[in-house]
């Protein structure tokens, strides 16, 4: 795809064009990023709006969680809704078994929500890594419709198709999106930390190498079940969390809305967009498309309108730009940038280029 | 006794999931694709069906010639359109570009036909053949017909003609049967519209038995992977000792526990038999490396 | 001195005898050469003694130790690296990535910290600087030439300090002065103590480098010895140029 000016073992060396921006660029936009979310519900108090942008964060907080264990190790995984229900019922049922009242305590249940979601799908992950990519990929699916059909049919313990309805939050009126807001937002930035902190690891690594060549990976040492069950944890714990905040903000949890396969479409296809296995390409994908979603939900109303988009963008994106718009932009800075150096190369020859080589270390 | 007609229930709708399950399997075993759609497939030749009946009177069983031609070609330009043109990585983008191809036909045909379950009856629908205390529904006794037609002419056609010859061959090694001149984009297109055509068969029947809408696909996908994963992905012979042993294991539980229970009973089996055997029950173990 | 002892290996792929009751004992610190027509199972033998495939029957030790089947990360743990016919690095990883994946480290709060470790990067410029790619360490895999990905595959297995080497045909594809390059690399690391066990087809790379070489044909050991005397050996010319026109296949 992209080549720099690879010289021959023992030739010079041109310059290395690094892939990705400076170091101040990245942090630079990522605090500018933070300060415009935080500030966003501030300069747009709208209610549909910030109803909009709750549900943002809801997926924001999935889609970075999702990228961890299917964009990082390359098992892609169409089910991941089994935790997005899972976190939905553990703060339902914690809430109406220890008669919570609605409000600031819901908050207190997310990482009881993270948790649950994580230890159950350790059992899960073991179950489902031990197969090839094709079939795991299928087997999630199942999955998720084994938990639903649990849901429906366990009717004394989650209420079966009547669902379980939560008391309201004694937060109302056009300040009652903001705590789920904030805490979303919150909880974000805390997923997006954890996704930078494994991409910078040597668990992150060995990750990486799976994602590349698992078996090689195998043969040199990295234990290859250890790690990819390590990070399907890791992901289903952010998913139940934004199920866990899901619940309480929508104020009732049903077996098909809990394990909903259009979140899996919706999660799969914004992190597709943005940018699968990077780290910006789910925040990119969630800004992106959520708000365009909820927008198009509530202006024309069809919820299924938005299956027939939904697959058309993701067809559009497997077959024209497949690695997301994240790489896709970044390749074709980098290819302009390639391309001087290249001119330059011809047109200073070549013992100048070595010593450009030999200053411009990235 | 109501065991016993829970099994031949099972036996009898098996053979219409069996020509669901083995379109599924067979384009697995000549492409290496998991087609996601199928689910969606089968509904859509469920809707075709139910049109001619409820919108032309044709009866769904002679409406298959018409249907199962259309899909074949619905099957063909899917793959000439959507699975062709991918150049790496073929295993995995294919299964989710069938996935976001099953969800747009989903999407397309709930606007079309809306949420409103919907159900082709026909006159025989309803009426069944009575031996002793064991009741046989027509429709079934028809659909089971059809099945074992259907897939004897597909048994012929892998064993019997050359065109199978090359399918088999092309299964077993894509880049040995190209070399030997085997046109395997043609063979492809060709298998998938069989396994289309194999749904909408499947679908025409699964159309007359259950109401249904969009959304049944879900269901329908979940069972169909399940019954292939079981079978080995590329057994077609596999995909019909499954989708047997599968519906007649729901039919017996849903008698003798409770119909909730067999629906789950389906997942569990499949568990089960993953603990043990991940690669199914008659699936090919692993390829050697290269 | 055997460094890998392999006795009565047999492994079977349907119909196919890919070994046939091979035995065979490869000399410690020594460059051992294992050549043989197509098919002859040398790949297979790689694979059985590394733990990608199982063997029907028979056995492989290391230095007296069985390691009969065992799983590829267990022999690698006991320092037996190889590298692959068609080479396989980290496509998506940088060069220094690459060889940083080697890096072993123990215990588990070990693997949450930093991958890119002063000490593990000192060892990797070393290991990269020894096959000449130091200069590349920044650059996608991905990009580089298929003689460089080779150069870096067999870097990034001495990063974990193996004392048994596999190559599988490490002068497929490559031109001459890389391939004096990469014979230099094998002998220098011999020198330091290591053993290597080469496959190849290139006569010459094998005469002129290795100290010991094994001859393959149908799935077993035909015969062994210096390369003079296997080169003349009338054995092995017939086992490569085939016998009378009717035993064709």
């Amino acid at each position: 795809m992209t080549t720099t000016q690879i010289a021959q073992v023992g030739a010079a060396a041109p310059e290395h064009i690094p892939y990705r921006p400076p170091r101040g660029v990245r942090y630079g936009a990522t605090a500018g990023l933070l300060v415009l979310l935080i500030a966003f519900p501030l300069m747009f108090p709208n209610p549909t709006v910030t109803s909009i942008a709750v549900f943002t964060m809801i997926y924001l907080v999935a889609a970075i969680g999702w990228n961890i264990f299917s964009g990082f190790s390359g098992y892609i995984s169409i089910g991941h809704a089994a935790y997005y229900g899972i976190g939905q019922y553990t703060v339902a049922l914690i809430i109406i078994h220890a008669g919570l009242p609605g409000g600031w305590d819901t908050f207190a249940l997310l990482p009881a929500a993270g948790l649950v979601a994580a230890l159950l799908s350790i059992p899960i992950g073991w179950l489902l890594l031990r197969v090839r990519k094709h079939t795991f990929i299928v087997l999630t699916i199942a999955v998720m419709f084994i938990l639903q059909l649990l849901a429906f049919n366990l009717t004394d313990f989650t209420k079966g198709s009547g669902g379980v309805t939560l008391p309201f939050p004694t937060w109302t009126g056009n300040f009652f999106n903001m705590p789920f807001y904030y805490v979303g937002l919150l909880c974000a930035v805390v997923a997006g930390a954890v996704a930078w902190w494994v991409r910078r690891s040597k668990f992150g690594l060995g990750l990486f190498a799976i994602r590349d060549d698992e078996e090689r990976a195998r043969g040199l040492g990295i234990k290859v079940t250890r790690t990819k069950l390590i990070a399907y944890a890791a992901s289903a714990f952010f998913v139940g969390i934004a199920g866990g905040l899901y619940a309480p903000f929508v104020g009732s949890v049903y077996p098909q809305f809990g394990f909903d396969p259009n979140f899996d479409l919706a999660i799969a296809v914004l992190v597709f967009v943005g940018g699968i296995g990077t780290l910006s390409g789910p925040v990119l994908g969630a800004l992106v498309l959520i708000p365009l979603q909820q927008y198009f939900y509530l202006q024309f109303g069809n919820g299924n309108l938005y299956l027939v988009a939904y697959g058309v963008l993701f067809i559009l994106i497997l077959r024209l730009l497949p690695g997301g718009i994240v790489p896709g932009v970044t390749n074709a800075w980098r290819a302009r940038l390639v391309a001087r150096a290249r001119a330059r190369l011809d047109g200073a020859g070549r013992t100048e280029a070595s010593d450009a080589g030999r200053k411009a270390r990235a | 006794m109501l065991v016993l007609q829970a099994v031949i229930d099972g036996i009898l709708i098996g053979g219409f999931y069996a020509l669901m399950a083995a379109g599924l399997t067979l384009v697995f075993g000549v492409m290496e694709i998991v087609n996601f759609a199928q689910g969606i497939l089968v509904v859509l030749g469920a809707y075709l069906s139910y049109a001619l009946y409820s919108h032309l009177n044709i009866d769904p069983f002679l409406g298959l010639l018409i249907t199962l031609p259309a899909m074949f070609l619905v099957g063909v330009v899917i793959y000439w359109t959507m699975i062709k043109p991918i150049r790496k990585d073929r295993v995995i983008m294919s299964l989710l570009t069938m996935f976001a191809v099953g969800t747009v036909i989903e999407g397309v045909l709930d606007l079309v036909f809306t949420s409103n379950l919907v159900e082709t009856t026909t006159s025989y629908v309803n009426s069944s053949v009575q031996i002793g205390s064991l009741i046989f529904p027509e429709i079934y006794l028809y659909s089971f017909a059809m099945a074992v037609v259907l897939l004897s002419a597909l048994y012929w056609l892998l064993y019997r003609t050359k065109f199978g010859r090359n399918l088999r061959a092309a299964m077993q090694n894509p880049t040995a049967a190209r070399m030997v001149g085997i046109d395997i984009d043609r063979l492809s297109a060709f298998t998938l519209g069989i396994g289309v055509s194999l749904a909408a068969a499947g679908g025409m029947v699964f159309g007359s038995t259950n109401s249904f809408d969009a959304a049944s696909s879900y269901d329908l996908i979940s069972r169909l992977l399940a019954i292939v994963i079981l079978g080995g992905f590329g057994s077609v012979g596999g995909a019909l000792v499954a989708s047997i042993v599968m519906l007649v294991i729901e039919d017996v539980v849903a008698v003798v526990w409770s119909p909730t229970w067999g629906q789950t009973t389906f997942y569990m089996v499949l568990i089960l038999v993953l603990l043990l055997r991940p690669q199914g029950l008659f699936g090919r173990t692993a390829v050697r490396a290269q | 001195m055997s460094v890998i002892q392999v006795t009565d290996l047999k492994k079977s792929y349907g119909g196919i005898r890919a070994l046939a009751g091979c035995s065979m004992t490869f000399e410690d610190k020594a460059i051992n050469g294992l050549i043989g027509p197509n098919g002859s199972g040398k790949t297979t033998l790689f694979n059985v003694i590394t733990g990608y495939e199982t063997a029907d029957s028979g056995r492989v030790s290391l230095r007296d130790r069985d390691i009969t089947n065992a799983k590829p990360d267990f022999v690698f743990a006991q320092g037996v690296g190889r590298t692959f016919q068609i080479t396989r690095i980290f496509p998506q990883l940088t060069v220094l990535q690459n060889v940083h994946v080697a890096a072993q480290r123990q215990g588990f709060a070990a693997q949450a910290r930093g991958w890119d470790s002063a000490a593990e990067r000192e060892r990797a410029m070393e290991v990269l600087d020894f096959v000449g790619l130091a200069r590349l360490a920044p650059e996608i895999a991905g990009d580089l030439s298929y003689g460089q990905q080779k150069l870096l595959e067999f870097a990034t297995i001495t990063m974990a300090g193996p004392s048994v080497i596999l190559l599988d045909e490490p002068a497929g594809g490559v031109n001459p002065s890389l391939l004096r390059h990469i014979s230099d690399r094998i002998r220098a690391l011999n020198s330091e103590g290591v053993t290597f066990i080469i496959v190849e087809h290139d006569m010459e790379f094998v005469m002129r480098l290795c100290d010991h070489v094994l001859v393959m044909r149908q799935g077993s050991a035909l015969t062994s010895g210096a390369p003079e005397q296997v080169r003349s050996d009338p054995a092995v010319l017939e086992a490569y140029l085939g016998t009378e026109p009717r035993e064709g296949r």
